[in-house]
């Protein structure tokens, strides 16, 4: 019998117990200082690998308060003592930088942060946990697992005009259901894979959690390839794939030419709607970036449909770049120009206004449409604001209008 | 035998609704974090919630975020521990490791303040306000051994590391 892209990872069939050694380790500003205190009291007085350990400050980043400022002091003090990487305010949000700088096909990644599956775009088995089994992999350099059972999902065709990696993360998840995945791999494969760059990719691995999936894994391929070499880790690749005759729970197929823009209504990610559909729902604030849809390639997206226009006087418009890479090619490019140009308030590389900490919190009966994974209730701020989620194309349109609105409307 | 009474809540209690992202600057000082659990979900919880008693919930229960905070919070409440129909993978495991038992059964004939008894060891509840009797999914073995030395910290400091 053949293997899963899961099962080759972990060198093990699925639903065996294993023990792995972690390639990398991470925690970031809201769940670091807990991991570094149940580190603390196991008794660990070294990392397993400082080099294969980083900490990012990039939640709440620069600090927005005395308390997130003392919880940034310690990890910074426990990145000097035990010697592992961190990237500090302005670096961007962990799981853009695990992607450029870090992650590598085969990789066995585990982050206390549950969109670390976004690195599964990668071909990295990568998955999140809490603050006490981070700690433990910081001291051990190993964790237990459950090989997960996997979901194939087949995709095929291309992206039609005004309809992205989003609107087909969000068709998936729809279908699936929020919890529908709980406890197993999503697997992609299929011939319209070589039409999903690796920043779509990106965006539907980081979106796999949302459908309860422990990991959303791409096989490691051209595009991979090309990719780390544009990162100047070429040596870094290396192709894999699951086996042909490989094992799967159900096999789903997608046709993305067959795909419209989509949006996630308040309060479940499972909620969707079509664009078009919701015409006439006014919207408050237009929030791009995040680790789903910050890259340069959102940007660019959004740049092109607001160029030479202006946000809807009613409606605010925030973007922020996912790293200080992609700020300075958004940069370069002009995109940062053109959406200042168009009313955007710009925010360092990082998290953003994504968890309701700082720099673009809602207030009661507002109403945000997010590029973002989660619009839970309360996650923005208020408990009685409303979040949708979409494309940078369906953000950028909605700013324009004030109201969400299909992007193929406006481009 | 673990005695107590049910607190009931709905489908997909996400990790926001338990603790919001907003608070997490107070991560750091966990007795002020404590005051807002659930606040989302069910606002009268924090003056509801006894020591000893068993959140009893629906599906998908703790979905979203790796914050562990989210079973602390309910742990440090004085929930012995949760009953749900489903629970979201992330959570399950934090919660064993802060030594909170989560076991998966079906919760639809237990009533909001029924008084419970649950035995962990023979993977049994009674409902002792309806006299119903409900046997929960096993637990893994691992997991099984984290919960017996009150969760991950403990079970790393006396055995060094992990044995499956």
């Amino acid at each position: 019998m053949g293997k899963t892209l899961a099962e080759k990872i972990l060198s093990q069939e699925s639903g065996d117990m294993v023990i792995a050694q972690v390639d990398l380790a991470f925690a970031q500003d809201t769940t670091g200082p807990l991991t570094v205190r149940q580190f603390d009291s196991c008794g660990f007085k070294r990392l397993a690998n400082p080099k294969k350990t980083s900490l990012f400050l990039d939640h709440a980043s620069p600090s927005p308060n005395r308390e997130m400022s003392n919880d940034h002091r310690l990890l910074r003090q426990f990145a000097q003592k035990t010697g592992c990487l961190i990237y500090d305010a302005g670096s961007g949000v962990c799981h853009q930088i695990v992607a450029e700088s870090l992650a590598k096909p085969g990789d066995i990644i585990v982050g206390a942060d549950s969109h670390t599956v976004t690195a599964g775009a990668l071909g990295a088995f990568a998955t999140g946990m809490g603050s006490s089994d981070v700690a433990t992999i910081f001291g051990l350099g190993k964790t237990w697992f459950r090989v997960p059972e996997s979901i194939k999902i087949v995709v095929s065709g291309k992206f039609p005009k005004g309809v992205y990696a989003k609107d087909l993360a969000l068709h998936l998840i729809g279908k699936i259901g929020a919890d529908g995945a709980t406890y197993k791999a999503l697997e992609f494969g299929g011939d319209g894979l070589e039409n999903i760059s690796m920043s779509d990719r990106l965006t539907v691995a980081n979106m796999s959690v949302e459908s309860g999936a422990k990991v959303g894994l791409f096989p490691a391929d051209r595009i991979t390839k090309n990719y780390l070499m544009a990162q100047g880790r070429g040596k870094d690749y290396k192709p894999l794939s699951a086996d042909e005759d490989a094992s799967y729970e159900k096999t789903i197929k997608i046709d993305l030419a067959a795909l419209e823009p989509l949006v996630a209504k308040p309060h479940s990610v499972d909620n969707i709607a079509l664009a078009r559909e919701l015409k006439g729902t006014k919207i408050q604030q237009v929030f791009i970036g995040t680790c789903t849809n910050g890259r340069l390639e959102d940007i660019a997206i959004a740049a092109r449909i607001l160029k030479g226009k202006k946000h809807h006087p009613e409606t605010r418009l925030i973007v922020a770049p996912a790293s200080q890479k992609v700020m300075l090619e958004a940069i370069r490019e002009g995109y940062i120009q053109t959406l200042v140009e168009a009313g955007a308030s710009i925010l360092p590389a990082g998290c953003g206004a994504c968890l309701g900490l700082h720099q673009g919190v809602l207030a009661s009966g507002e109403a945000c449409l997010s590029t973002s994974n989660r619009n839970f209730k309360g996650r923005m701020g208020s408990p009685e604001a409303f979040i949708y989620l979409a494309s940078p194309a369906t953000a950028a349109a909605t700013a324009i209008t004030g109201e969400i609105t299909d992007p193929r409307e406006v481009m | 035998m673990l005695k107590g009474k049910a607190l009931k809540l709905g489908d997909n209690i996400t990790t926001d609704h338990i603790i919001p992202g907003r608070y997490a600057h107070l991560r750091s000082n966990l007795p002020e974090l404590a005051k807002h659990v659930l606040e989302d979900a069910d606002p009268k919880f924090t003056s509801k919630v006894r020591a000893g008693d068993f959140i009893v919930a629906g599906s998908n229960f703790g979905l979203g975020s790796s914050r562990e905070h989210a079973p602390l919070v309910i742990k440090m409440a004085g929930v012995r521990a949760i009953l749900a129909k489903s629970v979201a993978r992330i959570f399950f495991r934090n919660a064993i490791n802060l030594g909170l038992p989560v076991l998966i059964c079906n919760t639809d004939k237990i009533d909001d303040g029924d008084e419970l008894e649950v035995d962990l060891k023979a993977g049994t509840i009674k409902d002792i306000t309806n006299g119903n009797r409900l046997t929960f999914s096993k637990i893994p073995q691992i997991m099984l051994a984290i919960l017996d030395e009150g969760g991950l910290i403990p079970y790393i400091q006396k055995y060094g590391d992990f044995r499956l």
